[in-house]
């Protein structure tokens, strides 16, 4: 008999299928699809290598479908919980999607390899802390960290703090810098809530608790002070923040690319689009992600190459995974991509990269070294598969208190719930 | 029309019914066939079935499912993973510690965008209504031009709620158009996109701007429909303007007036595209829409709250049943007005 259960699986079913209908689905057995956002050529440059993968297997199809990254965030999850879905995705929420992951372990020609090279950001893609599997690899790493219009400060004839300098020094510097020069405020910072836990665990938050339970402390308030103060007094640009609502993600580059602030703070991720769109208008400068009293963090972050369970094809998609995570395929791709590499061979080696500028070769260096600076917190907190719970949060309530909807007392307050509230709902 | 071209006329009709005379009687022995297995009374069944089954999956099934989710709790996709929390989502939206202090309620930006839907329905449907009234009534005077005024003023009808937001972002926006004309007059630009106030004026602007050219429309052809005579006894009894106005125009053009409202009103209530694109809902949640917290609850967010979502999106269904059952009783009662006239 049809029962009420039955029936309502087929409604939701109903209603999953029609979300992943507009998508990339799985592909037929031999065949393989790839779900790719690209920050620059990432998805390019992974075409290229599919079409060599296809040229020495025969009879495998690589076909990459390049999405926006909306598509990665908002649609993919949707899509994998309907029990729909492609074969590979290059995925930002490592942790929050785990339980969709295939474990290609067996599928992969070399353990040995895969655990000696990207070992250290295994955890980050497993679903539990006991788990072995191998589920894809880091197509790269990011960190969080500030670029600099170093010819504003030139013009201003203002120094640039040096690399041990603290949040306060860079809001000093950058204030006479954007006086001297007219400009409409000193700095601003991507609207995103994994941007702010940097200068959060700079400040002092631990965000976990002795439990590893998330957690809102005054580390973190400080820092959500420190932020709201700078709003109020002109030093932050209004328009990032202050300019959206809910958690939407705003970047904060394009006003440093028009020359509209000193200093932003965004990430490595942005360097191809720095050397694009800035070029020759002025120099800048990547610098180390400035101190609080308790550190001087960023967030350690990236995108990974993940094989999902809805392949039809999972010996293809092994076979594919082995070589786009080999030395040769990796050490190209992140190349031609100006990116931080995750293999940990290649990153002892040292990477040449021919299509960087000065300024972005130099940048590379400084986020490179840059990960020896990271709190542990930033590292725990990148691999906590629920941290978006205090992530998206801090962005609504962090613009509530800018924009003088509320006190910084009453958005910690808020947050706090909202964080509580949303891990509640995740644990059931 | 000379003989020749109203005989070429005829023949195309001509050829035209028998080409669709001949596609109908393909479906003949189908019918026949349906009328002799189904009966007569039944047919009609056969007929709007296509368009039930339409209705009923992409309608009917939403709400259904939308039930579903509401009662339950945690963020998984599929309902059989999902645990039965009863009234737990509502709960949750609907807790206040004081109903008259928004930031005590524990989801504040839920009843935030429920009280800006109510500010923007009240201020835009009454303001949308003058303005659609104020140009229906200049369009229908034989004016200079009147066809090019009923073009121009229906063309942002046209546009896509998303091209409208970015045009209006692109003027707005602290480097837009509008600021650089204060500079050039030696103003100080205005923030008129991070200021909560003129966030709000904007939004309301923008979609009287967008929509205004349709309720216009409606309002045209309620005026043109009013007898020519009414107006020329209000003249012979020289009646003054306003009076022509308040006694003939606007009665007869009650119904119309009843419809646009309706319309505005669910149309206000469900705003969320262009706002979403010219403002993000911000500064804060100034400009945040109920529809905009539903769609950001349930999918912007990465931990998906459907059920909260869910819920959220009955208390808006509820709203607009009650406005529809506000139009039926108004439309009811002007019909049994004009009646007893």
């Amino acid at each position: 008999m049809f029962s009420i259960h039955q029936g309502s699986t087929l409604l939701a079913r109903a209603v999953a299928l029609s979300f992943a209908a507009a998508l990339p689905t799985a592909a037929l057995a031999g065949e393989i699809r790839v779900m790719c956002y690209q920050d620059g050529v990432e998805c390019d440059v992974t075409t290229e290598q599919a079409k060599r993968f296809e040229a020495a297997n025969p009879g495998t199809k690589v076909i990459v479908d390049v999405v926006p990254y909306k598509t990665i965030v908002e649609q993919l999850p949707v899509q994998l919980a309907a029990g729909q879905g492609p074969d590979i995705a290059r995925v930002t929420d490592l942790g929050g999607l785990a339980k969709y992951y295939l474990d290609i372990s067996g599928q992969v020609k070399d353990r040995g390899y895969w655990d000696a090279n990207f070992g250290a950001t295994q955890p980050w893609l497993r679903p539990s802390v006991t788990d072995k599997g191998i589920y894809g690899f880091m197509s790269q790493l990011t960190m969080t960290g500030p670029y600099v219009n170093k010819t504003l400060f030139e013009q201003a004839k203002v120094a640039l703090p040096g690399p041990k300098a603290t949040w306060e020094d860079w809001v000093d510097a950058t204030r006479k810098v954007a006086s001297a020069t007219q400009l409409p405020a000193a700095m601003a910072w991507d609207r995103s809530g994994h941007r702010f836990a940097g200068p959060a665990i700079s400040y002092g938050a631990k965000l976990f608790d002795a439990k590893g339970d998330l957690v809102i402390d005054s580390g973190y308030k400080t820092a959500i002070s420190k932020f709201v103060g700078w709003h109020k007094d002109g030093t932050m640009l209004k328009e990032v923040w202050g300019g959206s609502g809910g958690s939407t993600y705003a970047d904060s580059v394009g006003e440093f690319t028009n020359g509209r602030v000193a200093m932003v703070l965004s990430g490595s991720w942005q360097l191809n689009r720095l050397q694009k769109d800035v070029g020759t208008k002025f120099d800048w400068v990547a610098v180390p992600n400035p101190c609080g009293p308790a550190a001087c963090s960023g967030i350690p972050g990236g995108a990974a190459w993940v094989a999902l369970k809805t392949s039809k094809s999972p010996k293809e998609v092994g076979a594919f995974m082995d070589f786009i995570a080999s030395e040769a395929s990796y050490s190209e791709f992140t190349a031609r991509t100006n990116n931080i590499p995750a293999h940990q061979g290649l990153a002892k080696k040292g990477l040449q990269y021919p299509a960087a500028s000065a300024p972005v070769r130099a940048a590379l260096g400084v986020f490179g070294s840059g990960v020896a600076s990271l709190a542990t917190e930033a590292f725990m907190f990148q691999g906590y598969k629920f941290n978006r719970a205090i992530m998206l949060p801090t962005v609504t309530r962090v613009t509530q208190a800018i924009v003088g909807e509320s006190s910084v007392d009453d958005a910690v307050a808020k947050l706090n719930t909202d964080m509580l509230d949303a891990l509640k709902q995740a644990q059931k | 029309m000379t003989p020749t071209t109203q005989s070429e006329g005829n023949f195309a009709t001509q050829l035209l019914s028998r080409v669709a005379g001949f596609g109908f009687n393909l479906f003949e022995p189908l019918f026949r066939f349906a009328q002799k297995k189904l009966g007569v009374p039944n047919l009609g069944w056969l007929f709007v079935g296509p368009n039930l089954l339409v209705f009923g999956l992409f309608t009917f099934l939403p709400i259904l499912i939308n039930f579903v989710y509401a009662l339950t709790g945690g963020i998984q996709l599929m309902p059989q993973n999902r645990p039965f929390t009863g009234t737990e989502n509502f709960q949750i939206l609907l807790e206040c510690k004081n109903y008259f202090d928004i930031a005590s309620c524990r989801k504040d930006i839920f009843w935030r965008s429920i009280v800006n839907t109510i500010k923007f329905s009240g201020i835009q449907v009454v303001l949308m209504i003058l303005f659609s009234l104020i140009t229906a009534l200049v369009l229908n005077r034989k004016i200079i031009g009147r066809g090019f005024w009923r073009g121009v003023y229906f063309y942002p009808v046209l546009l896509s709620p998303v091209v409208v937001a970015l045009i209006w972002k692109w003027l707005l926006q602290s480097q837009g158009v509008l600021n650089a004309g204060l500079l050039a007059a030696g103003s100080t630009p205005i923030n008129w996109l991070t200021d909560a106030g003129w966030a709000f004026f904007w939004t309301i602007f923008v979609s009287i701007w967008a929509h205004m050219g349709f309720y216009t429309l409606i309002l045209l052809a309620g005026l043109q429909a009013i007898p020519k005579d009414m107006y020329e006894a209000a003249n012979m009894d020289a009646a003054s303007p306003w009076r022509t106005l308040t006694r003939i125009t606007l009665p007869l053009l009650m119904p119309n007036l009843i419809v646009v409202l309706v319309l505005a009103m669910i149309r206000a209530v469900q705003i969320f595209d262009e706002v979403f694109v010219l403002t993000g809902g911000g500064p804060g949640s100034a400009t945040t829409f109920i529809v905009q917290f539903i769609y950001q609850t349930g999918f912007a967010e990465q931990i998906h709250l459907y059920g909260l979502a869910a819920a959220a999106s009955l208390i808006l269904a509820t709203g607009l049943v009650c406005l529809t059952l506000i139009q039926l009783k108004l439309t009811k009662a002007d019909e049994a007005g004009r009646t007893v006239k």
